[in-house]
């Protein structure tokens, strides 16, 4: 049944990303478009591109999203609920434990122990979104300088601003937009 | 209160402190009576973890500070030492950053009643906001203007990105010791070349970082004695 599966998928998302911020996209990408095929990589970087643009965890936004695509309201209800239900569970357990011994050294070293694996996953779903936005493919391309110039322009002016002047990612992202739809009615 | 109770049992302690809030609340609202400062507990609870939720961008990260501000500063239902310990749980459980503080708050103001209050209140937005997004999706998809904005901000995604990356890989290399390193270019050779499942490797890098702690911890230990 097409919501237990959707619950069983974001309840593992939501029991594995750890380490916060994009630490679910690559569990996302995992469970949504390589095992299910319930998104296309497009779609996907269009929930990436869609949470990124409004409040709320990326996690959380990503669920309703595809629940709705694929079950409606209550696809998006059944799969943000798993979402959240192991959070509750462990974070709760953990709040628990912290008031009757105050201490979380074995769990602080599990998260040392993620962090670079976290950002090696990042790195790489981050890659992704980067071959599909200048080749439109997921792949390496074979011939590398065969890549979409306006998208290379943008990625380059935003990854600048980013890097010099520490900027909001929001407003990154609406620069590009904008830039976008100006520089592809241009060309 | 709170300093001359501290020498009893931590979990009095606890309940001490809670007491306080309530106390503290009393004062403050003063004519309100006692049912109603229940009622008024949650509502405002709800109230504010709601409209946290509702205008923070960018997730966990930014909305720990706020959320400080509201609950250790305005509020005064949360100590100051107590927020950063329960940053430190949100940080290390797993899910999304910004519901984990939600809980922690809820659970520590209202207990369960409180969690389960804040975490609707949390993730509420989202879901009412993409909600109506995923609906005008398709028909604003094939639009050409809205085609070209979604390609423009893919490039931006794609940059925000490696700045991320960027920023996290420095701080796993100035910690400067060789496990970590070694373990992130072994994850990225693994998720990327090899298709190994990232639950797989969560939970074999877990693993690692639990037994590091514990061999540190020993020959630690082992140092102190001889």
């Amino acid at each position: 049944m097409i919501y237990i599966e959707l619950f069983w998928s974001f309840f593992q998302i939501g029991l594995f990303s750890i380490g916060g911020g994009y630490a679910a996209m690559p569990l996302i990408q995992n469970q949504v478009v390589d095992t299910h095929g319930w998104l296309s990589m497009t779609q996907f970087a269009d929930v990436i591109t869609i949470a990124e643009m409004t409040p709320g965890p990326i996690a959380i936004n990503s669920a309703t999203f595809v629940g709705i695509q694929i079950a409606g309201i209550p696809g998006a209800l059944v799969s943000t609920i798993g979402c959240v239900v192991p959070s509750c569970i462990i974070v709760m357990t953990l709040a628990f434990v912290y008031y009757r011994f105050r201490g979380l050294n074995v769990v602080q070293g599990m998260l040392s122990g993620l962090r670079p694996a976290v950002v090696a996953m990042i790195a790489s779903a981050g890659l992704s979104l980067l071959l599909l936005a200048l080749y439109g493919q997921r792949s390496m391309p074979e011939n590398v300088l065969n890549a979409d110039v306006v998208a290379v322009f943008i990625f380059l002016a935003g990854f600048f601003v980013l890097r010099k002047w520490k900027i909001n990612p929001i407003c990154v992202m609406a620069g590009s937009g904008i830039l976008g739809v100006i520089l592809y009615t241009i060309i | 209160m709170v300093g001359k109770g501290c020498d009893c049992v931590k979990r009095e302690k606890h309940k001490n402190i809670d007491k306080n809030v309530g106390g503290k609340n009393d004062g403050k609202t003063g004519k309100v009576a006692g049912g109603k400062i229940i009622k008024n507990k949650y509502l405002q609870l709800f109230v504010s973890v709601f409209k946290l939720s509702a205008c923070t961008f960018g997730g966990g990260f930014v909305i720990i500070p706020l959320m400080r501000k509201k609950f250790v500063d305005q509020l005064h239902w949360i100590e100051e030492q107590e927020m950063l310990d329960l940053t430190a749980i949100a940080q290390s459980s797993p899910g999304a950053i910004a519901v984990n503080a939600a809980i922690l708050v809820g659970y520590r103001v209202g207990g369960i009643g409180g969690a389960l209050l804040t975490v609707i209140g949390t993730i509420l937005p989202p879901l009412l906001i993409i909600s109506v997004i995923s609906m005008f999706y398709r028909t604003f998809r094939d639009n050409a203007i809205v085609n070209m904005a979604m390609a423009g901000m893919l490039c931006g995604v794609a940059a925000v990105l490696l700045d991320v990356v960027i920023n996290m890989t420095r701080d796993v290399i100035k910690q400067k010791r060789i496990l970590p390193v070694v373990v992130l270019v072994g994850a990225f050779i693994a998720v990327r070349f090899f298709n190994v499942s990232v639950i797989i490797i969560i939970l074999i890098c877990g693993l690692i970082g639990a037994l590091d702690i514990r061999i540190r911890e020993i020959r630690a230990k082992g140092v102190k004695r001889s």
